[in-house]
C-alpha cells in the first residue's frame, strides 16, 4: 500500500461511519453495552479471585500434637508441615497460647475456669495455598509423626473453590457470548455499508483496485466504530464501578466485600477493553468483507 | 494483445458458452464484436477481464495467461483492460471530475498526477467544462463520455466496450463511435461489442461474428453479416 494512499483510506473509512450514522450508533451503542458487561464479569472475577484468596487464608487447619511431646519436639513437627507442598503458613502455638486464645474467644464464661495448659495440647495451625486440595494436604499432615488430631473445614473449603469455580466458568461464557454478539452487529454494520456502496466496489474492481485498497475504509470504519465503542465502555465502567465500590464501602454489613480500587485495576481493564475492541472491530469487519471480494466485478 | 486459443467454457448447468474460440486482436487494431443475445459475447468480455476462466484453451491478454492467472494478479490485469458499458456505471453521488478521479486514486496514483490527468482526459472526451456537475445532469452521450474518460484515464491498452451505444440515441451513438475510433488512432487496442449494423458499417474495421459460442465469420472490410 502506497503511503500517499493512507489519508485517503482513513477519510474513507471516517466517511462510512458517518455516511450510515445511524446504524454506526446503534454499533457503538451496542458494542458499550456488552463492553459493559463484559467488564464487569471481568473484573466481579477478578474481586471474587481476591476475596476467595482471603478467605482461603483465614481457612485454618489446625494440627494437635501428641501430649508426649516436648515442647522442643512439637516445633519440629510444625517444621516438617511448613514443608508440604500446599502449605502457605504453618504457625507453631503452645498450649499456653492456646489457653490464652481460647479463654479470650470465651472471655468470661465461668464454665472455663480452672481450665490449665496441660489440659490442652501444642498445635499447629495452618493455612493452605489452594483449599481445593485440602484432603490431599491434611492426610499429608496427618502422617507426620506425632500429629494425633487435625480439626478442618472441609465444607468450608469446598464452598470456597466451588463458588470461585462457578464464578469463572459463568463468567467466561458470558464474555465469550457478548463479545460474539459485538462481533456480529459490527460485522452487520460493515456489510450493511457494503452493501450500500457495491456498485462502487464492482467499479473500483473493475478499474483494478487491489482487494486490500477495497477493505481497508471498512477496516478503518469497523476500528473506529469498534474503539468507540470500548472507550465508552471504560469510561462507564469507571464511573460505575466507583459508585459501587463507595456504595459498599458505606455499608458495615458488607465489610467482608470490599472490592479493589478501580485504579489497581486501570491497566489491565485498559487493555482488556483495548483487546476487545480491536477484536470487535477489526475481526467483525474483516469477516464481513471477504464474503463481498468474491462477488464478480461487473 | 489479445489471444484465444480453442477456447471453451462451459458454465455450471452445462450450458456452453463458448465452443471452441480461436481469435487474436493485435495491438492498436479496432474490433467489433457482433452477434446475437445468448452467442457467447459477455463470455468473451468476462474472460477478457478476468472475472472467469475458460473451461480449456487458453486466453492471453496483455502478457497475463488468463488461464492461470493468480487472484492477486487480476487486479493488475484489470488496470491495462478499460471497460465501457452500455448503462454507464458512473457513481451518481460523485461529481464529473471525481468520478475520473477515483478510477485513478484506486489504483494508488498521486494527487499531482490526478490533477494533471483527469482535466486532460475530460477535455480528450468534450467534457472539460463538466467537471463539477454530477452524472444525474448529464446528457446519456455524455455520460457515456464521462464513462469512456474513466475508463480511459489509468492508460489502458485496451478498451473494451459492451454495447456503448446501446442507450443513445442515432446521432449521439455516432459521436460515441467516433470518439472511440479517435482514442483507437492514438494506439489503444479497441474491441467493441455492439449490435448497429449502421455504426458497424460506417466505421469501417474488422468484424468478427459469434454465434451460439463459435466464430462463424471474422473480415477486415466492415461487413456486418445479418443473423
Amino acid at each position: 500500500m502506497k503511503i500517499n494512499n493512507i489519508g485517503y483510506l482513513l477519510k474513507a473509512g471516517i466517511r462510512e461511519i458517518f455516511l450510515h450514522g445511524f446504524m454506526s450508533f446503534a454499533a457503538v451503542v451496542v458494542t458499550v453495552a456488552c463492553l459493559l458487561i463484559v467488564g464487569s464479569f471481568s473484573i466481579l472475577l477478578y474481586n471474587v479471585n481476591i476475596l476467595v484468596e482471603r478467605l482461603n487464608q483465614t481457612n485454618e487447619v489446625i494440627a494437635y500434637i501428641d501430649d508426649s511431646f516436648s515442647e522442643a519436639e512439637a516445633q519440629q513437627v510444625q517444621t516438617k508441615i511448613n514443608l508440604l507442598d500446599n502449605v502457605h503458613k504453618a504457625e507453631f502455638m503452645t498450649r499456653e497460647e492456646a489457653l490464652d486464645r481460647f479463654v479470650a474467644e470465651h472471655g468470661g464464661d465461668p464454665a472455663f475456669s480452672g481450665l490449665e495448659p496441660e489440659d490442652l495440647r501444642h498445635r499447629v495451625i495452618i493455612t493452605l495455598e489452594d483449599n481445593a486440595l485440602i484432603e490431599q494436604t491434611v492426610s499429608q499432615v496427618e502422617s507426620i509423626q506425632g500429629v494425633v488430631k487435625i480439626t478442618a473445614a472441609y465444607e468450608l473449603a469446598e464452598g470456597f473453590s466451588t463458588l470461585q469455580s462457578v464464578l469463572q466458568v459463568g463468567s467466561l461464557a458470558i464474555i465469550g457470548v457478548l463479545l460474539l454478539v459485538s462481533l456480529l452487529i459490527i460485522s452487520n454494520t460493515v456489510k450493511l455499508a457494503m452493501y450500500d456502496r457495491r456498485e462502487e466496489i464492482a467499479i473500483m474492481k473493475m478499474v483494478g483496485a487491489t482487494n486490500g485498497f477495497i477493505r481497508v475504509p471498512f477496516v478503518v470504519q469497523g476500528f473506529i466504530l469498534g474503539m468507540v465503542g470500548a472507550g465508552t465502555a471504560f469510561g462507564l465502567e469507571w464511573l460505575l464501578y466507583d459508585f459501587v465500590v463507595k456504595k459498599i464501602a458505606q455499608l458495615d454489613t458488607l465489610m467482608m466485600f470490599s472490592l479493589v480500587p478501580f485504579q489497581q485495576v486501570l491497566v489491565p481493564m485498559i487493555c482488556t477493553f483495548g483487546a476487545a475492541g480491536l477484536f470487535v472491530g477489526v475481526v467483525g469487519s474483516w469477516t464481513s468483507i471477504r464474503k463481498f471480494m468474491n462477488a464478480p466485478a461487473h | 494483445m489479445i489471444e484465444f486459443k480453442k477456447v471453451k467454457k462451459s458454465y455450471s448447468e452445462g450450458n456452453h458458452a463458448l465452443r471452441g474460440i480461436s481469435m487474436q486482436i493485435e495491438d492498436g487494431e479496432f474490433c467489433f464484436l457482433v452477434g446475437p443475445s445468448g452467442s457467447g459475447k459477455s463470455t468473451i468480455i468476462k474472460l477478457i477481464t478476468g472475472e472467469i476462466r475458460p473451461t480449456s484453451g487458453s486466453v492471453h491478454v496483455n502478457g497475463y495467461s488468463l488461464e492461470r492467472i493468480r487472484k492477486r494478479e487480476i487486479p493488475y490485469l484489470r488496470r491495462t483492460v478499460g471497460v465501457v458499458f452500455q448503462d454507464f456505471r458512473l457513481i451518481e453521488n460523485m461529481t464529473v471530475y471525481d468520478n475520473v478521479a477515483f478510477a485513478m486514486r484506486v489504483v494508488g496514483a498521486q494527487s499531482r498526477e490526478i490533477r494533471e490527468r483527469v482535466p486532460y482526459v475530460l477535455d480528450l472526451v468534450g467534457l472539460e467544462n463538466k467537471g463539477r456537475r454530477h452524472p444525474g445532469e448529464l446528457s446519456g452521450g455524455e455520460q457515456q463520455r464521462l464513462a469512456i474518460a474513466r475508463a480511459l484515464v489509468n492508460n489502458p491498452s485496451t478498451i473494451i466496450a459492451d454495447e456503448p451505444t446501446g442507450n443513445l440515441d442515432p446521432a449521439r451513438s455516432m459521436e460515441i463511435m467516433t470518439l472511440l475510433q479517435e482514442i483507437n488512432n492514438l494506439g489503444t487496442t479497441m474491441l467493441v461489442v455492439t449490435h448497429a449494423k449502421d455504426l458497424v458499417e460506417h466505421f469501417v474495421n474488422r468484424v468478427i461474428t459469434i454465434e451460439e459460442g463459435l466464430i462463424t465469420s471474422d473480415r477486415t472490410d466492415g461487413h456486418y453479416e445479418d443473423q
